[in-house]
């Protein structure tokens, strides 16, 4: 993604200032900030599903070296489709109540990417033992409210890899699940990242997340890149304050009382005289 | 198991619902003034003739020992005898029953068509001027009422440009080879497309006329639900799995849409079959509620307790069906 901006329209500010960045294949970028930052902006600006009232004013989505935002719009939806998928945030709504799980997995194999149906049904069997649903027959039959929400994470996991996509953004994937299932779904995702070589672009507002999934990491406020390292270099020493701020306000479960550190007010200000800067360059140009 | 229990239980409300309505009927029709033997003897007839009339159709005694007898008979699968006519009122009420059904039907499914294009259309394009044309139209179908069409369609298509026949069921000189009385539908078995077209020909306004209201409700609710539907997120992503905006509509948000909106044609489909006696009545179309109208004025009290029973019957028999759908399409429902 090579500098990317959106607005709301005909709002005066940008949701997206000048964003960059680029997730390899094999490699977990994780991409951080607070509410608001923009983070699930850019995740749904690759996947071709902004808001009606979010458009794009400049820069270029690539993929494989093809500008995704200079493609007609079903050309556009269809490469998406191909190669690229969404783990979503709660997976209690992400699945159609109405429908079973089998075909929400294998729709897209058989409709866009045109496999037999009995081949997208093996692969859809093999990838639910993948994901460690001990029978996969019968819940590929069943609906989703027969199932867990750990188990609909794992069932919508299971499809983000169907198509072999190039990208998969995971937007928050374990925000709405329980403590205990996090950890589970994360190593999951993880190691089913790691078999397939994907790319992942992995939104999240936890560092201890980041530190445990996460090669490279992105650091965004108020739309525009703060940090962008290796997690290997930003751990020991965060390069922007505000980055150092997050890092430190980041709850320790060992002292949870002392941990609570607000961002100081003398970055937020820095961060804010950074963010007008790049809003002047904007306008003058 | 437990579909057997519900449909035990509805079928017991289901009698007592029918008692009420049979009461309630029974009293009013009796209590109202205007009086059946009046209507029917000649001006001139003496104190002793009305009298003497009166005593035969047993309205002489209270009317709790009238009700007594009459349910008695019902139970037996008499329903009485017509006063005007002279025939049992079950022969002449299930004779007039089908072409009633083939009117509201048909209604019914315009009314799905017309009011499930326009939720679709309108939330295809949503955010457009077009959007805003289907909302405005909408709202100009729902706040008319069914009869009001009647006239202008009758003005439009019966006199401006007669295209359609305004009046009656068929045309009268046509010699009908049917055993039921489901003109519409035995028509299509035998393949009788002549017939057919003419059947058509008369019922389109009528049944024109009671769809439209309905398929403006139809529309607004479908459009609202699935105006709700697209945001949830298993819309979304089947977005990202490549699908085209008309493909997420049908087949991702429709399913769920539908389910509140059926709930609400149930209801709403009650009220069309209650549109059905007026509107008959404008297109003089000889169904049960032209029927029920000159029941009414002609004081005919068995045949009028006939009547209202038998639409007592299709609206408990309406909302059953509607229940069953719902079951059928709510997967929560169907295993729960």
């Amino acid at each position: 993604m090579r500098n990317l901006s959106a607005r709301v329209r005909g709002a005066p500010g940008r949701l997206l200032r000048d964003v960059s960045l680029s997730v390899a294949a094999g490699e977990v970028r994780g991409l951080v900030g607070e509410s608001g930052a923009g983070k699930s902006m850019i995740g749904k600006a690759v996947l071709g599903i902004l808001p009606r009232a979010v458009e794009v004013l400049s820069g270029e989505i690539l993929l494989d070296g093809t500008d995704l935002l200079r493609l007609a719009p079903d050309d556009r939806r269809r490469r998406i489709g191909a190669s690229c998928a969404l783990i979503p945030q709660d997976p209690l709504t992400a699945l159609n109540p109405s429908r079973r799980i089998g075909p929400q997995i294998t729709d897209r194999l058989v409709d866009i990417l045109g496999w037999s149906r009995t081949k997208a049904q093996s692969r859809a069997r093999d990838l639910l033992a993948e994901v460690q649903i001990t029978d996969p027959d019968r819940v590929l039959r069943q609906y989703p409210h027969e199932l867990s929400g750990g188990m609909r994470q794992r069932v919508l996991i299971a499809s983000a890899f169907a198509a072999e996509p190039k990208l998969i953004v995971a937007d928050e994937p374990t925000t709405a699940l329980d403590v205990t299932v996090q950890k589970e779904v994360l190593r999951l995702i993880a190691g089913m990242q790691a078999r397939h070589g994907t790319a992942l672009l992995f939104v999240t507002h936890d560092l201890g997340v980041v530190s445990k999934v996460c090669q490279s990491l992105t650091v965004l406020y108020g739309g525009l890149v703060v940090e962008d390292t290796a997690v290997r270099d930003f751990f020991p020493a965060p390069a922007h304050p505000y980055a150092r701020a997050l890092l430190a306000a980041t709850p320790k479960y060992t002292d949870p009382g002392s941990s609570l550190v607000p961002v100081p007010r003398q970055v937020l200000d820095g961060i804010q005289a950074q963010v007008d800067a790049a809003d002047r360059g904007w306008r003058h140009g | 198991m437990q579909l057997f229990r519900a449909v035990i239980l509805r079928l017991l409300t289901t009698a007592v619902t029918l008692l009420g309505v049979a009461v309630i009927v029974f009293v009013v029709i009796r209590v109202v003034p205007g009086n059946p033997i009046a209507m029917m003897l000649p001006p001139g007839a003496t104190d002793e003739d009305v009298a003497r009339l009166t005593a035969l159709y047993g309205l002489d005694k209270s009317i709790f020992r009238q009700f007594l007898i009459w349910a008695g008979g019902v139970l037996q699968g008499d329903f009485g005898t017509s006063i005007t006519t002279r025939q049992p009122v079950l022969g002449l009420v299930l004779g007039r029953l089908p072409a009633t059904l083939e009117l509201s039907v048909m209604a019914l499914v315009i009314a799905t068509l017309i009011g499930g294009f326009a939720a679709l259309t309108g939330t295809r394009l949503r955010g457009t001027r077009s959007e805003a044309a289907i909302d405005v139209a909408n709202g100009m179908a729902l706040s008319v009422p069914d009869f009001l069409w009647g006239l202008v369609l009758i003005l439009l298509f019966g006199v401006l440009w007669p295209v359609f026949h305004i009046s009656g069921r068929v045309t009268p000189s046509i010699e009908l080879p049917f055993t039921t009385d489901f003109y519409l539908f035995e028509s299509l078995v035998r393949l009788r497309f002549d017939l057919w077209r003419d059947i058509v020909s008369h019922m389109l306004l009528p049944a024109l006329a009671l769809a439209i209201p309905l398929a403006a409700i139809i529309g607004q609710v479908l459009k609202q639900s699935l105006k709700e539907t697209m945001h949830l997120d298993y819309v979304t992503l089947s977005r990202t799995k490549g699908y085209s905006e008309t493909h997420v509509i049908t087949r991702e948000a429709l399913p769920n849409a539908i389910l509140p909106t059926l709930t609400l044609v149930g209801v709403q489909f009650t009220f069309l079959i209650g549109g059905t006696v007026i509107i008959e009545r404008m297109f003089s179309y000889e169904g049960l509620g032209n029927m029920a109208i000159d029941a009414v004025i002609n004081r005919d009290l068995p045949l009028i307790q006939g009547i209202v029973i038998l639409f007592a019957v299709i609206f408990t028999g309406v909302n059953l069906v509607v229940d069953l759908a719902y079951a059928a399409l709510n997967p929560r429902l169907r295993h729960g």
